[in-house]
């Protein structure tokens, strides 16, 4: 443990910046949400009436069950998932970075060589992202409390997301002894993250025992306003602790810089299809593609599965249809509900956009990029060779969650054919909106690669503005700026030819300026 | 005679860093030219200007006898490159690589490529993230050595391999020198690897080329050690010009001496007696350190113009 304090100033320093806007951004979140509710149902009466509508089970699927007809209970209904998904997130990407990151770069092997303990870069990892979780759990309370929300509830908000933090820093600390590389370490507590979100979609809108297994659940289950269940924050801890001594019990098993699985040999001589900057760039993106598939798929399908309560809705309710608009609907509640999903797995494929687009600048920073550039590989044709991968396999995971999601849907309402055709192109349609963020990567790459992960910043920003930004009344010229607010509202309203031209258009004159950039420049970059 | 690199007056900055002030480089087609300079000099620099991976911002640079920056897809057939610091794709075995990039640079010689795997002792199924920095470099050097190119381009290739690996390099590399159609370019900070291999060495400095020519050439700008057992006392050795750090012990001297004046000295010396002689050549090493030495390059030392 000798060092710890150190190497958390040392990753308090590192992060100072990132670790900031994640806190005050998600605790603030809540306390905006709860605000503009306020505004938005002033009366008891307006809050029974929206209330109603929400515990359909599509909505449940998406959000989790409305626990009780209040501010305090519509916020956390809103917000609550959104919250927990980045809360875990930004604990997985904290402490991954400050171990297995550390350990394959080979600073960790120096730090090691000082006055530091064994379990020193571990508990530092830890100590600052529990701080960093507690933080946002006590600020976002607060913040509740501050626009008058009852303390308890508040508090019992705070907390779940808070210890659902915890949870995610400790599966995390397991993670990162497994796999040598720290990518492989965030995707399987990624996946994780991931399952048990759909875990708790299938479990409240049938299965309940199903969103018990899930953490998820267990956050949302808390009840915040609506008779706190303090009791399962014991839940967290015991799974916390456990996780994080499976991490602690790893690392005295395993030699520095080793996973705990073997590294297996590879060939001494490599495939006939290994020849070309493609053949490269598909060994160095089908894992992270295949993940993505699987990912979107699974979501395609439980979204899917979901989509079916909303029509058994007796009586269509005009506050359900305004709700569901809000989200990005227009007509048609299963069509809107699904519109409103797609619109949402169009951001996340932008999520591998971005990351397969980034690439580029991953393989000239480490250097890699100057032995393959002084071939006669030209920079266009190695730029080219990862970009089909930003570009197609973008298309290619968008196809499978659209397909995914048309079989399970359609299966249900007996016409398999049609349904996989319409959402096929529900999602389909958001691959423009995805592109124009893969011009903006390749653009920074281009004229500014130290700023190139600004596309990260990006996509949060126009998810935001398009998720919450109808709700919080935000300005439509502000709501232009991102894709997504142009992308046709697929299936329901009518296909639109104009602004899907215009975001391809944009998309590639943002590529083409990027790549002539990236022509003219250095190499490596400066 | 022609030229396989010709660069002239290059500069390079990076923000307010001048990385390259009025390079001048000149290395025959055939050669083994070594290019010889402290950490930060600017070789790496003058090295990624040759591949068209930087763009100059003044000055004239050819490779091959044309521009490294607009031709650099069609000269990078003819080339093969080791970075001085190789950095491998993590999930790729060391075969892999070498296949890939062989394959990239229009094909690699297989018997060629199982001999120098065999040679370097270089297990080709380990993974890129496995491989020590040694490792990485051999996988490097295999990939270029097995290519079939006029020039190679190293450099620092032996900075992380152990001596009988630079051993195994140096048999390689006068291999190379043997076909005489290959040139190679040689960064490296390490004199012996230069003194063994080069027929012609460039020190740079600074971003400049302080000295420039055959070992022999810049051998005579030295001083050659001189221990001599007399048979009498000698006088005013410490006065005659080219002679420096005289001592004088039990009738044995010890001084080094100015190339130049090196048969004035030897006159006195005989004329004395001599039963016994040992003289050291000038080493690469007192040339570099000469230009290492940053206060005494600063101060008055004299150029020579022959060289330059």
């Amino acid at each position: 443990m000798t060092g710890t304090g150190a190497l958390a100033r040392l990753a308090l320093r590192l992060d100072r910046v990132r670790l900031t806007v994640w806190v005050l951004g998600l605790a603030l979140m809540p306390m905006g949400t709860a605000a503009n509710y306020q505004k938005l149902y002033p009366t008891e009466a307006d809050l029974q009436a929206v209330s109603g509508v929400l515990s359909n089970p599509s909505l449940v699927a998406l959000s989790g069950p409305l626990f009780g007809a209040s501010i305090g209970g519509l916020t956390v209904w809103k917000i609550g998932v959104s919250e927990l998904i980045l809360i875990g997130l930004m604990s997985v990407l904290t402490v991954v970075r400050h171990t297995r990151t550390e350990e394959e770069t080979g600073r960790l092997e120096m730090l090691r060589a000082t006055v530091i303990g064994r379990y020193a870069p571990l508990s530092a990892a830890l100590a600052v992202t529990v701080a960093a979780d507690l933080a946002i759990g006590l600020l976002g309370a607060l913040g509740l409390v501050a626009v008058g929300l009852d303390p308890a509830g508040a508090f019992a908000f705070g907390l779940a997301t808070a210890l659902f933090g915890v949870l995610f820093a400790a599966i995390a600390a397991a993670t990162a002894q497994l796999t040598r590389g720290a990518r492989a370490a965030t995707g399987i507590a990624g996946a994780v993250l991931g399952g048990t979100y759909l875990l708790r979609a299938v479990g409240d809108t049938g299965p309940t025992a199903l969103s018990w297994l899930s953490p998820s659940g267990w956050a949302l289950h808390m009840r915040p306003f609506a008779g706190e269940r303090w009791w399962i924050a014991l839940l967290f801890v015991g799974f916390a602790v456990l996780f994080a001594a499976v991490g602690y019990v790893l690392v005295d098993r395993r030699d520095v810089g080793a996973g705990l699985l073997a590294e297996r040999p590879g060939p001494a001589q490599a495939a006939p299809a290994l020849r070309s900057p493609l053949g490269l760039a598909w060994r160095l993106h089908r894992g992270l593609l295949l993940a993505w598939v699987v990912a979107l798929a699974a979501a395609g399908a439980v979204m899917g599965g979901a989509a079916v309560g909303i029509g058994n809705l007796s009586s269509p309710n005009q506050q359900l249809t305004d709700v569901l608009s809000r989200m990005g609907g227009r007509s048609g509640l299963t069509d809107a509900f699904l519109g409103a999903i797609y619109g949402l797995i169009g951001q996340l494929a932008a999520a591998y956009t971005i990351q397969a687009t980034l690439r580029l600048r991953q393989e000239e920073s480490s250097g890699r990029v100057e032995a393959l550039l002084a071939t006669r590989v030209g920079r266009l044709r190695w730029a080219a060779s990862h970009l089909v991968f930003a570009v197609l396999g973008t298309a290619v995971l968008l196809a499978a969650a659209g397909i995914a999601g048309g079989l399970v849907y359609g299966a249900q309402v007996h016409d398999t054919g049609g349904q996989t055709a319409r959402l096929l192109g529900a999602a389909m349609v958001q691959l423009p909106a995805a592109l124009v963020l893969a011009g903006l990567g390749i653009a920074l790459i281009g004229f500014a690669p130290r700023l190139s992960t600004l596309t990260w910043a990006a996509l949060i920003v126009s998810v935001l503005l398009v998720e919450l930004g109808a709700l919080f009344g935000i300005n439509q010229y502000l709501l232009d700026v991102t894709p997504f607010a142009h992308v046709p509202k697929l299936p329901g309203s009518a296909f639109t030819a104009t602004p899907v031209v215009w975001l391809t258009v944009v998309a590639l004159a943002l590529g083409a300026a990027g790549l002539a950039g990236l022509r003219r420049r250095d190499m490596p970059a400066t | 005679m022609t030229e396989a690199i010709r660069v002239d007056a290059l500069v390079k900055t990076f923000g307010r860093t001048r990385a390259l002030d009025g390079l001048d480089l000149s290395v025959r087609t055939g050669e083994v030219h070594g290019f010889l300079g402290p950490n930060g000099a600017g070789k790496s620099t003058t090295i990624r200007v040759l591949l068209g991976l930087l763009h100059a911002d003044s000055g004239e640079a050819r490779l091959l006898g044309r521009d490294p920056w607009k031709d650099a897809t069609e000269l990078h057939r003819r080339l093969a490159y080791v970075p001085g610091d190789v950095t491998l794709w993590p999930s790729l075995s060391g075969g892999e690589v070498i296949d890939l990039l062989g394959r990239l640079r229009g094909g690699l010689d297989p018997a060629r490529r199982k001999e120098l795997l065999e040679r370097f002792d270089l297990d080709p199924t380990k993974k890129g993230r496995t491989y020590s920095k040694g490792n990485r470099q051999k996988v490097a050097l295999v990939a270029a050595l097995a290519s079939d190119v006029e020039l190679i381009v190293l450099d620092e290739p032996t900075s992380g391999l152990d001596p009988l690996m630079e051993e195994v390099f140096r048999e390689v590399i006068r291999e190379e020198q043997r076909r005489g159609d290959r040139t190679v370019l040689l960064s490296s900070h390490i004199l012996a690897e230069v003194e063994a291999l080069c027929d012609r060495v460039t020190i740079i400095r600074d971003g400049r080329a302080v000295e420039t020519g055959t070992l022999q050439s810049l051998r005579h700008l030295t001083r050659t050690s001189i221990q001599a057992e007399l048979a009498g006392p000698v006088d005013g050795l410490g006065e005659l010009v080219g002679v420096h750090d005289l001592q004088a012990h039990n009738g044995t001297v010890r001084f080094s001496v100015d190339n130049a004046e090196l048969d004035a000295v030897l006159r006195r010396l005989t004329a004395v007696g001599v039963r016994g002689l040992t003289s050291t050549p000038p080493t690469l090493e007192e040339l570099f350190l000469r230009h290492y030495d940053r206060a005494a390059a600063d101060g008055a030392k004299p150029r020579s113009g022959a060289v330059r």
